[in-house]
């Protein structure tokens, strides 16, 4: 099994990430949308790690790993603050910044 | 020395709230000027009472200010005006959008600007003064004139913006280069020794004339003139086209040729049919106004063509002629602009037609506006006579088809001041103007000075040329041209 | 050269006088009249102790100056303030301030009943002032400032009674008029700077034979243009019927004998110019010959008396510019009759005043008719100005119009016949018109149609007028006695220099066709006016009349020429401004706003359109390294 594969498969999950995150209302499934786009982002990152035979690549998928926690700690929060506001998780209903 | 003091001494005053004594102020400021102008060497040529402080040593940027003949003059103009105007409008700040005390302190900071950009040899100060001076007639139009007043104000902001961006991008240019020849500076003396090469030159030259075109203003770059005229109030107006104006061909002197000669030879036959436009086209524009403002607005980009074409003419008649017309059209038109400011303030009317008979209902007031009309058509024996032929004359010897097309601009300014003198002042006296005031105590000692300037300046102009004359000379010589010989040799 | 310090009171007492009555307002009017005939009278006095001290010296040292300060210095351009009261300057000091002092007692009376009369002497004064230094600068510069002075104190005088808005437009158009003119000598002025790096008199004679034809044509030509304003001449010569709207003292003084004479001292003036640019003094001769027909043509057909001794005054200059075209003989002459002129001119204007002043103001001729009997006094002087007009002898035309037409012939060729008979028709027609105004206006039928008889005017009137006439009878007796005038012009134009190679026509048949033709000319107007008139102008005339009364269609030519033509320049170019260089400005304003509002909608606040747009910024992104990599 070629190594390409894996960077095949996260573009993949990016790609379905992204078309998530356009076509999904509900902020939860966005939400998880955006996660799998870090995910296919930190597969990558772990694939030229390995492709290159250094570390960098994995450090940086560390990292990443710990900014998704901190946005999922305060994304959450958001969302069930709105959710409890206004009864709904649609994400076209929280469109407060237009004028 | 003195000029430093005047500028510093003048802010203090504007936190004053009494009218008294800003008016005070400015004529403590312009005998202050008149002594300095007694004090001039006349036979040197080299800038006078220079005065230089470190301001930004880091950039080698100056507070260097000095005078020449030509920029003296001008600060004259505007010292002398400046209590004018005070004094003819002394109501008109009333009613505006803020108070008349903040009137006042816009009048006075844009005094000191305006002294400032005239005095300033380093050019990164004149640059400052030069945009510094928008903000207080931006909010004198848009605070204090009459209908359409915002729009007014924001498109000179906008105008005189684009050509200040324009000029800023040639001072860091020339500034650059100096960096490479002789170590970076801003001063205007080693500036104008400078070996640019030619692409570079006329770029450079572009960014500084367009600036100064559209303050100045020259066709076709003139469209924010009218609509800031029509606005402003009459004092604003005399400021405006009497003073602030001025800065675009005091520049185109004082900047354009002395540090870009070849650049300047270049565009000269462009500028010269630019400004024979101007005349002509402003004229007739002029005779086809309604409203006085404008038309007197009009008149101005004609005059100003004039100007522009003496001073490319590079002759020393030219040259002076263009720099006393400077003076002389700063008075003429301060007086046609605050009688027709009274005139409209009496009639609550700017439109010609609603006028009539003034001559008949109030003489004096009818009389003054005649003879400043008189100088604005250029009489013999009123000062603008003088400046006006010594334009043609000089710029005939060298570009004789420039001076014959700018006289058919001698006619039709007939007929741009005879139309509104007839339509208003003569004939049968019009329905609305029957029980017309004529002008105030307060009023004629404002216009007094004008009209007296006006006629002694036309019989008697030898002390201001001789102020003038050295320095035009200079920099006609420095540009590289000598007068044409006359063909018969004596 | 001598000099003199008087000179400078002649032009500074009028000035003065018209300053101090201008601001003094209201309260001169008592005793303003007083100051400016005074003062006018202390003028004529300065300009005749003048004249006899310079009668008194030899003829090499008569001409005195008297520099006043430096006015203008500019590298070489250096003009003084300075006068020069010579031979030929004294001439017109003495005319102007002569007539001028008799019209000023005139207008004490003419004027009584107008609050304003204070004002019309302070413009007289003025006008005294700027036509004094017109004729006494030493400069052409100098003299362009009395130039359009006097062409200021005739506006200002054209549009006294600006309350009418006829006359105020007459007013501007004389002004326009003669800016045109003006031009040509701020022109001629800057050609003579070029070429001679001097604009004095002195200065450019010096050079003159120096300068190449060309140039001295084209100075030639501009100061012919100048003349053709301010002298009313062909084609700038529509002002002169408007703007006998002024008061009639003023068309006495302004538009007959002096200011309008202004062109033929100019040409006169500058005769070391014209004596070696052949084309340009061609053009003088054309320019004279037209006007003196154009003139004589139009004087036929108006009913206005103002306007039928208007369009006499515009011929009559005409011949003066002729005889200008004729060499140095000619500027002498040209001289004389302008002398002569002046005073039978003056005196018939001043009595066609009088008439007015008898007859409520009317000027029409048709409405006039055996008005001698009621005012003998006016009548008769009229007819001495009348008989001199015509060139009766002795009377004062015929010394000098004899000489102009005699001078004509003598001109050789094909030209000079030319030139001969257009004089001789001219002096036929002046007789008829002449006659023509005389009948209308003193005998035949009363036809004012009131029962206001007409009423004889005071004496502070009918004195200057009888003066003047008295001068209209015996002026060219005396100029021309034993060629007076012109050995005393001898020094500044040489007319005795050349001599002629032969004599076309013997001054006795020439005098004998004149007068021939004077007879023609009054017998065909006795025998069309003999019998009584109707009050109203026909109709039905020739179409040379009609055209005649509408002044050969000047006006209408201008108005189509460059009147409507300018017009609608003006209001195209208001459009242009508005629409296209403005409209550039303005179009950068608007692009700028409809292209913020029209991005503003892309922020439409909904969380996903931003993200799809982020994809969409970033494929585009991708696409294009990949396009620029590959």
């Amino acid at each position: 099994m070629s190594i390409a594969n894996y960077l095949y498969l996260s573009a993949i999950l990016f790609t379905i990430g992204a078309i998530g995150v356009v076509v999904r209302r509900n902020a939860i499934v966005v939400f998880m949308c955006i996660e799998l786009m870090l995910n296919a982002a930190n597969l990558a990152f772990v694939t030229f790690a390995r492709i290159n035979g250094n570390l960098e690549g994995q450090v940086v998928a560390f990292f990443t790993m710990v900014v998704a926690a901190c946005e999922v700690v305060v994304g959450l929060a958001i969302i069930v603050t709105i959710y409890r506001s206004r009864r709904s998780a649609s994400v076209d209903d929280a469109s407060l910044l237009k004028r | 020395m003195i000029i430093a003091g005047i500028i510093s001494v003048l802010p203090s005053k504007n936190n004053e709230l009494i009218k008294r004594i800003a008016f005070a102020g400015s004529v403590i400021v312009a005998l202050a000027s008149m002594f300095l102008a007694i004090g001039f060497d006349k036979s040197n040529t080299s800038l006078q009472f220079v005065q230089s402080n470190a301001w930004i040593p880091t950039f080698n940027i100056n507070y260097a200010v000095g005078l020449d003949g030509i920029s003296l003059v001008l600060i004259l103009l505007s010292t002398i005006l400046v209590p004018i105007v005070l004094l003819a409008t002394w109501h008109e700040s009333d009613g505006g959008r803020w108070s008349s005390k903040a009137f006042y302190i816009l009048i006075l900071v844009l005094e000191t600007m305006m002294i400032g950009v005239f005095a300033a040899t380093d050019l990164f100060l004149f640059y400052v003064f030069f945009e510094a001076m928008l903000i207080p007639i931006y909010f004198l139009i848009g605070g204090y004139g009459s209908d359409n007043k915002s729009a007014a104000a924001v498109k000179f902001l906008l105008y005189s913006l684009f050509g200040g961006l324009l000029m800023l991008a040639s001072i860091i240019g020339i500034y650059v280069i100096s960096g490479n020849q002789i170590g970076a500076t801003f001063d205007l003396t080693q500036l104008a020794t400078l070996e640019i090469d030619n692409r570079t030159e006329n770029l450079l030259f572009l960014g500084f004339f367009i600036a100064f075109a559209i303050k100045a203003p020259l066709w076709p770059f003139h469209t924010w003139l009218p609509d800031a005229a029509k606005a402003a109030t009459p004092g604003t107006s005399v400021l405006l086209l009497g003073v602030l104006d001025k800065v675009g061909t005091y520049g185109m002197i004082r900047f354009c040729i002395q540090l870009f000669p070849d650049a300047s030879k270049t565009f000269t036959p462009i500028i010269i049919t630019l400004a024979v436009v101007s005349i002509i086209y402003g004229a007739f524009m002029a005779i086809g106004q309604k409203d006085i403002k404008g038309l007197i607005a009009f008149t101005s980009i004609s005059h100003f063509g004039f100007i522009t074409m003496g001073i490319f003419a590079m002759t020393s008649q030219g040259m002076s002629g263009a720099n006393l017309y400077m003076v002389n059209h700063g008075f003429s038109t301060a007086a046609l602009f605050l009688i027709a400011g009274w005139m409209i303030k009496r009639r609550s009317s700017s439109t010609i037609s609603d006028f009539g008979g003034l001559q008949r209902v109030t003489p004096v007031m009818a009389w003054t506006f005649f003879i400043a009309g008189m100088s604005s058509l250029a009489l013999p024996g009123l000062s603008s006579f003088v400046s006006e032929f010594l334009v043609l004359v000089g710029t005939f010897t060298r570009y004789p088809i420039a001076a014959v097309i700018g006289t058919i601009g001698i006619v039709l300014a007939a007929l741009y001041i005879l139309i509104p003198v007839q339509k208003m002042l003569h004939g049968p006296i019009a329905a609305g103007n029957e029980k017309l005031a004529d002008l105030s105590l307060r009023e004629k000692l404002a216009i007094s000075p004008v009209i007296l300037i006006i006629i002694l300046m036309g019989f008697y102009p030898k002390p201001v040329l001789d102020l003038i004359n050295p320095t035009s000379e200079k920099v006609v010589v420095n540009a590289g041209y000598t007068d044409p010989v006359a063909k018969v040799v004596k | 050269m001598l000099t003199s310090a008087n000179l400078v009171w002649l032009i500074a007492l009028p000035l003065f006088s018209s300053a101090i009555l201008l601001l003094a307002g209201k309260r001169s009017n008592s005793w303003g009249h007083v100051l400016a005939t005074t003062v006018s009278a202390s003028a004529f006095t300065v300009g005749v102790i003048e004249f006899f001290a310079m009668q008194g010296r030899p003829e090499e040292s008569r001409a005195v100056t008297q520099k006043l300060f430096t006015w203008i210095s500019v590298g070489t351009f250096k003009v003084d303030a300075s006068l020069l009261l010579d031979q030929l300057s004294i001439c017109f000091v003495l005319l102007i301030t002569g007539v001028g002092t008799l019209i000023h007692i005139y207008s004490i009376a003419y004027m009584s009943h107008d609050l304003d009369r204070r004002r019309f002497f302070a413009y007289l004064n003025l006008f005294i002032a700027a036509m004094l230094l017109l004729v006494l600068g030493d400069s052409y510069l100098n003299l362009y400032v009395g130039w359009e002075g006097v062409g200021l104190a005739s506006y200002l005088l054209i549009g006294f009674w600006n309350q009418k808005p006829a006359y105020a437009t007459a007013a501007k158009k004389a002004f326009v008029a003669n800016r045109v003119g003006d031009v040509g000598l701020s022109l001629a002025i800057m050609i003579a700077f070029a070429t001679f790096g001097d604009v004095s008199f002195a200065g450019i004679k010096e050079h003159a034979e120096h300068a190449s034809s060309t140039q001295l044509t084209a100075i030639g030509l501009m100061l012919l243009l100048a003349a053709c304003g301010k002298s009313a001449q062909f084609p700038l010569q529509s002002w002169l019927g408007d703007a006998m709207a002024g008061p009639t003292p003023v068309s006495a003084l302004i538009h007959a004998a002096t200011m309008v004479t202004a062109g033929v001292y100019l040409i006169t003036r500058s005769n070391f110019i014209f004596d070696q640019a052949p084309i340009a003094q061609l053009m003088v001769l054309v320019i004279g010959g037209v006007t003196l027909l154009f003139g004589a043509i139009i004087g036929t057909a108006k009913d206005d008396i103002k306007k039928a001794l208007a369009a006499s005054t515009m011929s009559q200059i005409g011949y003066m510019i002729l005889a200008t075209g004729l060499g140095p003989i000619g500027y002498a002459f040209a001289i004389m009759h302008l002398l002569t002129h002046g005073f039978f001119k003056a005196s018939m204007f001043l009595g066609a005043g009088s008439v007015m002043h008898g007859m409520k103001d009317e000027v029409n001729m048709r409405k006039f008719g055996g008005i001698g009997k009621f005012m003998p006094i006016t009548a008769l002087t009229f007819g001495l100005g009348y008989l001199a007009i015509i060139g009766v002898p002795p009377f004062a035309g015929f010394y000098s119009k004899d000489k102009i037409i005699e001078t004509a012939f003598n001109a050789g060729g094909v030209k000079g016949i030319a030139l001969g008979v257009a004089t001789l028709v001219g002096a036929m027609i002046t007789a008829f018109y002449m006659t023509r105004v005389v009948i209308l206006t003193f005998f035949g039928n009363e036809r004012w149609g009131h029962t206001d008889e007409p009423h004889e005017s005071p004496a502070l009137m009918l004195i200057p007028i009888a003066l003047l006439s008295v001068g209209s009878v015996v002026s060219g007796f005396v100029l021309s006695k034993g060629q007076g005038l012109v050995h005393w012009l001898e020094p500044i134009v040489n007319p005795l220099k050349e001599h002629h190679a032969e004599e076309f026509l013997p001054p006795i048949v020439v005098s004998a066709m004149t007068l021939s033709v004077v007879v023609i000319g009054v017998s065909i107007a006795i025998m069309k006016y003999r019998g009584d008139q109707l009050a109203v102008a026909p109709v039905n005339v020739s179409s040379l009349t009609k055209a005649a009364r509408r002044d050969l269609f000047q006006d209408d030519f201008n108005e189509t020429v460059f009147m409507r033509p300018g017009q609608s320049l003006v209001s195209n170019l208001l459009n242009l401004d508005y629409l296209v260089i403005d409209g550039t400005v303005r179009a950068v304003g608007s692009i700028s706003l409809t292209a913020g509002s029209k991005l503003r909608s892309l922020q439409n606040g909904y969380v996903r359109s931003y993200a799809l747009l982020t994809v969409i910024g970033a494929l585009a992104l991708l696409t294009v390294i990949w396009v620029v990599t590959a």
